[in-house]
């Protein structure tokens, strides 16, 4: 679904991501990781479209993305989230949501000054994928909470839902069990892997190793910029690469 | 509370408003206050949509009102045009060049923006006073024509001057309230909360950012000519950076990012001057601890305190009346549950 | 010929003051990432305390101007602790609204306190110097020697000395600097203390020069941003060069273009650049 091809960022005289090649299947969960550092938010970014690539090519879903910005790329299907989540505080839960479908609205000026019907209609819409949206993550009972109150977890799950108004096909998740106790994260898992049966890719950037060897189907490790290896948590786990790196330091109790 | 919610809240200000003149009993002195007071409002208004609710801190927002007020001063008196056709021009010249000082300015953010248009609005200042052949320099513009009357009314006077103000500035609220209440004022509101997360939902930022520039300084430039027509006569200062610190001022005691805030505060400061008459020329001396001890205590102001206190407590409701009824439904439940497992024992 | 030298001599005199004032903004900005809208005030403040140390209580120009530093540096101080400090964790539009509540007191408060006329300041140095064919006012020679020297003496104090150290360790990583033990505290009122005495000791050279009145630092701060955005924010290099180019930009253009809008060049710089590079000039990252 998502095909990079020799991805490459510098900043400067920093290379923050060297030449990165990687398939992202359809309607699987594919997990970024490595040690702080690695350029995995970088990653993230030239995916998204948040920053432009210095070289290398983005095909989403078979058209070729490279250089778009951000709100282009997320008007084609990419949906992605933040390690925090700016909310307007003092609003409702829903309230929060209903901006995430804009961006399959038309409405204008024009249609807000003479308020048209298609203004009505769209806004109609918006507030019920936004409800949607809460109810496929399981909070529709903060629905009228005012945004400020709710906990950390309940802010990653309301993360989620910002992203699934968009209407996604794709989901690009940073760190979406940061900060999350133990058992909030299993919740998290099991709410990636619902979007999955659902008909959603995710890809996901995260640091929790037992989430990420129990959730996903492919893993790629970055280091220092660069690709050193890519495969499923079995071989990733036997990696020796990867261990050296990465996991060793973690293992060296186990 | 609920009176003061929706409509009828502001159909109540408006009604007020109409009243005014009766109240002040024909105190000419009140009414042009009032009137001075609204105009500003209008102006404020304009620059909570780009400050408030989208996020950038304009600090030429003044020299737009300016552009508005000259717009008027000069197509009347140096070219003869009557008020209407120059006022009808006012915000849109104002919003003409918002659209060039919003495409380059916006692509900065925060700090870099708001030095950026202090900068603008400095030169927009300084043209004002040195380009004499156009704006009559330091002497400024006299005898400006007040509004052409229709059918009988005349604006000279000002009771009638005051209503017109008030006309222009229960339009203007009414616009916005329209603008902040629909998708267009919550993608401002996304940019506001972060610019990279709006982005990532979809949202194109520099049109939006640039639609609100616009929007805002065409506020400034109505409320410029309304001030033309009524003041009679422009000098540069009316351009000074100061203004938009009054503006700011109001904004933030009214609270910055509501509706009724600016609102609020572009009435209420003015008068809390009128009163402590004898600060007049050193307002600031009180206003400008003022200001601070806001930011630090109360950065949501009057009406944004209101707001979130209030939305607290619908929430708190809210819960409490789920909750109710989520115990209701399980005690429901469990005697369904236990007629089924009854049932279901002798299938 | 002689012209040139006059200007460029004019550019080096401005471009000392603007540098001077540059520099105690660049060195907040560098330390709370906010940019002091009041530090046109600060300026203000130092010519109007030098103005009285001198004529009401006869002082000599440097005692006055020694005076004035103290006096700025305490209002800064002042300022940090009573309206920057509690406003740390605040987002970046209530800081500058902060910082032109100062300012606005400030300027008020002159007001209130010496009312809105314009004054000149008396200087010792009222003469004039012929070198070699040219002659230049001996106050315009002292300011570009008094300005030169106290940026060499800062200079010197950020490099070589350990409070100069923490103020730029703090500047460039303010969790790092803490998690090494500099106190951010005392950094920051330290800063703050310094752009002060900066901004009083240029306001106290360049006043003889110029008028005094209340409201003398709107036009000097705003070029002094223009600087620090040109030459990159936090940057001391920066400021000085920048402060150079603005000062002979506005020098040689009153001359060749037009006295009536010099005022207008530095701000047209300033459109210009961040028109073509919105990150400035000599900054290397995004935004």
């Amino acid at each position: 679904m998502l095909e990079i091809q020799n991805l490459t960022k510098r900043f400067g005289g920093l290379t923050a991501v060297h030449d990165v090649s990687i398939n992202f299947e359809r309607n699987k969960i594919n997990a970024i990781i490595g040690p702080n550092g690695a350029g995995k938010t970088t990653f993230f970014n030239l995916i998204s479209g948040a920053i432009p690539p210095t070289s290398g090519k983005i095909i989403f879903d078979g058209q070729d993305v490279t250089g778009l910005r951000a709100d282009q790329v997320a008007t084609l299907g990419v949906s992605r989230t933040f390690q925090t989540t700016a909310l307007f505080d003092r609003a409702t839960v829903l309230d929060n949501l209903i901006v995430g479908h804009r961006l399959r609205t038309q409405s204008g000026l024009m249609d807000v000054l003479l308020g048209t019907r298609r203004l009505k209609e769209e806004e109609r819409i918006c507030r019920v994928k936004a409800q949607e949206a809460l109810d496929f993550v399981g909070l529709s009972h903060v629905s009228h909470r005012v945004a400020g109150d709710i906990s950390q977890e309940e802010r990653k799950r309301v993360a989620f839902a910002l992203a699934l108004a968009t209407d996604p096909k794709m989901l690009l998740l940073d760190e979406p069990a940061g900060g999350v106790n133990p058992e909030e994260t299993v919740g998290i898992a099991e709410l990636i892997q619902k979007l999955v049966r659902h008909g959603m890719t995710v890809c996901l950037i995260e640091h929790k190793m037992d989430m990420i060897m129990n959730l996903a189907d492919k893993i790629m490790v970055l280091n220092y910029g660069e690709k050193i290896a890519e495969g499923t948590p079995a071989e990733i786990r036997s990696n020796p690469i990867v261990i050296e790196a990465y996991l060793g330091s973690e293992n060296a109790a186990a | 509370m609920k009176i003061i919610d929706g409509k009828i809240g502001w159909l109540l200000l408006l009604a007020l408003a109409i009243a005014f003149p009766f109240f002040a009993a024909g105190n000419d002195y009140y009414l042009t206050v009032m009137a001075t007071a609204y105009v500003f409002a209008i102006a404020t208004i304009g620059l909570n949509l780009i400050t408030g609710y989208t996020g950038q801190f304009n600090l030429a927002h003044s020299g737009f009102m300016a552009v508005g007020a000259y717009t008027v001063g000069i197509l009347t008196v140096d070219h003869g045009w009557s008020f209407w056709p120059a006022f009808a021009l006012s915000g849109f010249v104002a919003a003409f060049l918002g659209f060039f000082v919003g495409l380059v300015s916006l692509r900065l953010k925060g700090h870099f923006f708001s030095i950026f248009t202090m900068c603008v609005g400095y030169i927009m200042y300084l043209l004002i006073e040195k380009w004499e052949g156009l704006t009559h320099g330091t002497v400024g513009i006299m005898g400006i024509p007040a509004p052409t009357g229709f059918a009988g009314i005349d604006f000279e006077a000002p009771r009638s001057q005051y209503y017109l103000v008030l006309f222009f500035l229960a339009l203007s609220v009414w616009a916005m309230h329209r603008i902040a209440n629909s998708l267009l004022g919550r993608t401002f509101m996304a940019i506001r909360n972060s610019d990279d997360l709006a982005e990532a939902l979809g949202i194109n930022l520099m049109r939006n950012k640039v639609l609100a520039f616009m929007l805002s300084v065409f506020y400034a430039g109505l409320a410029g000519g309304l001030y033309a027509g009524f003041v009679r006569f422009l000098g540069p200062g009316i351009a000074s950076v100061e203004h938009t610190f009054d503006m700011t001022m109001y904004m933030l005691v009214g609270g910055i990012g509501t509706l009724l805030g600016p609102l609020l505060g572009s009435i209420g400061v003015p008068w809390l001057t009128q009163y402590l008459q004898f600060l007049q020329d050193y307002r600031f001396v009180v206003f400008g601890p003022l200001l601070i001890i806001l930011v630090i205590f109360v950065p949501h102001g009057v009406v944004g305190s209101y707001l979130a206190w209030r939305a607290r407590n619908a929430s708190r409701l809210a819960t409490e009346a789920a909750a109710k009824q989520a115990n209701t439904q399980t005690s429901a439940a469990g005697v369904i549950g236990r007629g089924q497992q009854k049932g279901s024992s002798h299938a | 010929m002689e012209l040139i030298l006059e200007q460029i001599l004019n550019g080096l005199t401005l471009g000392g003051v603007y540098s001077l004032v540059a520099l105690g903004l660049t060195l907040v900005y560098g330390i709370m990432h906010v940019p002091n809208f009041a530090h046109g005030a600060f300026y203000m403040v130092g010519a109007f305390a030098a103005f009285f140390l001198m004529s009401n209580w006869g002082l000599n120009y440097w005692v006055a101007m020694a005076g004035a530093g103290v006096v700025v540096a305490a209002v800064a101080v002042l300022s940090e602790r009573l309206v920057f400090h509690p406003l740390r964790h605040h987002e970046g539009l209530h800081h500058m609204i902060a910082a032109i509540g100062i300012l606005l007191f400030l300027e008020a408060s002159a007001q209130a306190m010496f009312g809105a006329d314009f004054r000149r300041m008396q200087t010792p140095y009222a003469g004039i110097i012929s070198m070699g064919g040219v002659t230049l006012p001996s106050q315009r020679l002292l300011i570009i020697v008094a300005a030169f020297a106290l940026m060499l003496a800062l200079h010197l104090f950020l490099r070589k000395t350990t409070t100069g150290a923490s103020i730029i360790a703090m500047a460039q990583n303010r969790d790092g600097a803490a998690l090494v033990g500099i106190d951010a505290n005392r950094v920051a009122m330290m800063t703050f203390a310094i752009s002060g005495v900066l901004a009083a000791v240029a306001a106290a050279l360049y006043a003889p020069i110029n008028l005094v009145y209340p409201a003398m630092g709107n036009l000097v701060i705003t070029k002094a941003f223009v600087i620090i955005v040109l030459g990159g924010m936090g940057s001391v290099p920066g400021a000085i060069l920048g402060g150079l180019i603005i000062g002979f930009a506005e020098s040689f253009g009153a001359f060749y273009i037009s006295t009536d809008y010099k005022d207008i060049i530095a701000f047209v710089l300033l459109v210009v650049v961040l028109s073509l590079r919105p990150q400035g000039l000599f900054t290397t990252g995004a935004r």
